[in-house]
């Protein structure tokens, strides 16, 4: 099996240097960061804004293979180069991805599996009524764009504080600023926390629920898991260790394609409910024309498919017999 | 059941084009007027959804963009389907060199998180410059699928049958290819409205979009929320939930009708 890995990972790897690459041939492109800077109040020379430019790489009077060159070199020592504002972007980059992956971790974790187990086990109720409201529901949540859930979680949220007069749940940033004691600082993140969490649980539950029902729909009659019952398996038994087993493999490869979609409706939750994230950054940054942090960010989530795929990789080698044979062999 | 899914979605659909396209010869405002004697006021029989804060009438705003957010995402969808058609069956059909290219390229785009790029290469420009943006990254997996499906029809005896009689590559691909395709082509294309939409809606929400003076969903949501006033954006959200609802219903309905394999779900 480790083989087989390598292999993936070698794979992926070059695809993601060459799509860091695309990332920032086609940010250097197309922003126009000399924009940002002659549009200040006052505007400040030209040659002091050409000289400000190139001491940060951003100047579009130099070729773009050469600024290319330049910023390879850089990422090649782990240096992304520096903002528009003169800051480092590796350490901005560490930052938000902290806070990111705050968020999106436990939402996206507790959507997935939800999704999974609610999605099976509505393919097993087929028709009945359990089937109908979580087909529906999910049917509903799918057809939800990412920033409508959170203005109307937002909106729920706001009447339930005022009906129980205290707020119980916050959504402005990380945490309330000035809150005292560690234990009251925790519960206080963790206030702020559920809300952004629910918008991405509930964005990936729906979409994990239609696909895993789909996917358990076509193994519950295969001939495997009626072998499994004629071998005097319990239904639940031969459903759970043979069925929802076989349905779980495509989901897994499925898995890795998600990361980029993290990113996404990271984005909105981020930019809704004020948490400074990758999300977010990427926003502004685009709105700014700040040409090296945008080829960072690009580069962090192409680079997020390597572990995501390597997880899926060696899940689906665990679930799935036949690719370990296959990878020895 | 199976069709009665895709019929209300179909329903649904043409009601939301009715109101969409016919709304605005009823409607007593334009979308780009503005009433300086009514500022952000609740329903009436003057303004039917109310105003916006800068006495603007909701109705027909609303309408104005739930018609460029409909006209955005068939376009892109359309568009998209397209390409993963002919990339799909050249891929497919082809094979060796021009196949591992192919395919190559798309898993490239898959691994660049197609949202970042396009809400790059969106900003500044009319809004039918969206529509190629948008498409160029939702076509790679339906290209893939359909990339797999030719590959398999090359081999089938009636195809092969038309080769060895001399019959050339792209005419075996319109002729005897293609059919076998268009409902596979016909469902995606459905179901790639609805992410068309969403995606338009989310860049425009974001200002990245349809910039003003234009208007589309997405901005009408972005101005009205963390507003006093509900309106606005209630109204806005809830008609683009239900385009959403309505053109993943009529996807879904037609996947039953001609993909019969495949059970009523």
């Amino acid at each position: 099996m480790a083989g087989f890995l390598v292999r993936r990972l070698v794979g992926r790897g070059v695809l993601v240097v060459l799509a860091g690459s695309l990332a920032y041939l086609l940010a250097a492109g197309v922003l126009d960061p000399r924009a940002e800077f002659e549009g200040r109040a006052p505007r400040p020379p030209e040659a002091v804004v050409e000289a400000r430019l190139s001491a940060l790489n951003l100047s579009d009077r130099v070729p773009l293979a050469s600024r290319y060159r330049i910023w390879a070199r850089g990422v090649l020592h782990g240096d992304f180069g520096r903002t528009q504002e003169g800051e480092p972007v590796n350490a901005e980059l560490w930052r938000r991805l902290g806070v990111s992956l705050r968020l999106s971790v436990p939402g996206s974790v507790i959507g997935s599996v939800l999704g999974v187990l609610l999605g099976a086990y509505a393919a097993v109720r087929r028709g009945q009524g359990a089937d109908r409201v979580i087909t529906a529901g999910s049917y509903l949540l799918l057809a939800v764009p990412v920033f409508v859930l959170a203005a109307l979680l937002q909106m729920a949220a706001a009447t339930a504080n005022d009906a129980m007069g205290v707020r119980v749940f916050a959504w402005v940033g990380e945490s309330t600023p000035g809150e005292p004691g560690a234990f009251r600082g925790l519960v206080d993140q963790a206030r702020h926390l559920v809300l952004p969490t629910a918008t991405i649980a509930l964005a990936q539950f729906a979409l994990y629920c239609r696909y895993q029902r789909g996917l358990m729909l076509d193994v519950l009659h295969a001939d495997f898991v009626r072998t499994a019952r004629a071998r005097g398996l319990r239904r639940r038994r031969a459903l759970l260790r043979h069925g929802l087993r076989t349905a779980l493999i495509p989901m897994i490869t499925y898995f890795s394609y998600a990361s980029g979609l993290l990113v996404l409706s990271g984005v909105f939750t981020e930019k809704i409910f004020g948490r400074h994230g990758l999300g977010e950054w990427l926003v502004d940054s685009i709105t700014r024309g700040d040409v090296n942090a945008v080829a960072a960010i690009e580069c962090a989530a192409a680079c997020a498919v390597l572990p995501a795929g390597l997880v899926s990789d060696v899940l689906s080698g665990l679930l799935d017999p036949r690719l370990r044979a296959g990878a020895a062999a | 059941m199976r069709t009665r899914r895709g019929a209300a979605g179909a329903v649904l659909l043409v009601l939301v084009f009715l109101l969409a396209f016919a709304g605005p010869l009823v409607s007593p405002w334009g979308w780009d007027e503005t009433d300086f004697t009514a500022f952000r006021q609740e329903p009436s029989a003057r303004h039917w959804l109310g105003t916006t804060q800068s006495g603007r009438d909701v109705f027909a705003l609303t309408l104005r963009g739930a018609r460029r957010s409909l006209a955005i995402g068939l376009l892109a969808a359309v568009l998209s389907t397209g390409v993963a058609a002919v990339i799909g069956t050249a891929a497919g059909f082809a094979g060796g060199a021009l196949d591992r290219a192919l395919m190559w390229g798309a898993d490239l785009l898959l691994v660049l998180p197609p949202f970042l790029v396009v809400a790059l290469l969106a900003p500044g420009g009319a809004w039918p410059m969206l529509v190629p943006v948008l498409a160029a990254f939702m076509w790679m997996l339906t290209a893939k699928v359909v990339r797999a499906m030719t590959r398999s029809l090359r081999e089938r005896e009636y195809v092969l049958a038309a080769r060895f009689l001399g019959v050339s590559g792209p005419r075996v691909i319109v002729r005897h290819v293609s059919p076998r395709l268009a409902s596979l082509l016909a469902v995606d294309a459905s179901l790639t409205v609805g992410v068309a939409i969403i995606a338009e809606g989310g860049l425009s929400y974001l200002g990245l979009g349809v910039r003003p003076p234009d208007v589309s969903l997405g901005t009408l949501v972005a101005e009205g929320h963390g507003a006093a006033a509900t309106w606005p954006a209630g109204a806005a959200a809830g008609l683009l939930v239900l385009i959403v609802l309505a053109v993943n219903l009529l996807g879904d309905g037609l996947r039953d009708v001609l993909d019969p394999l495949r059970d009523g779900r």
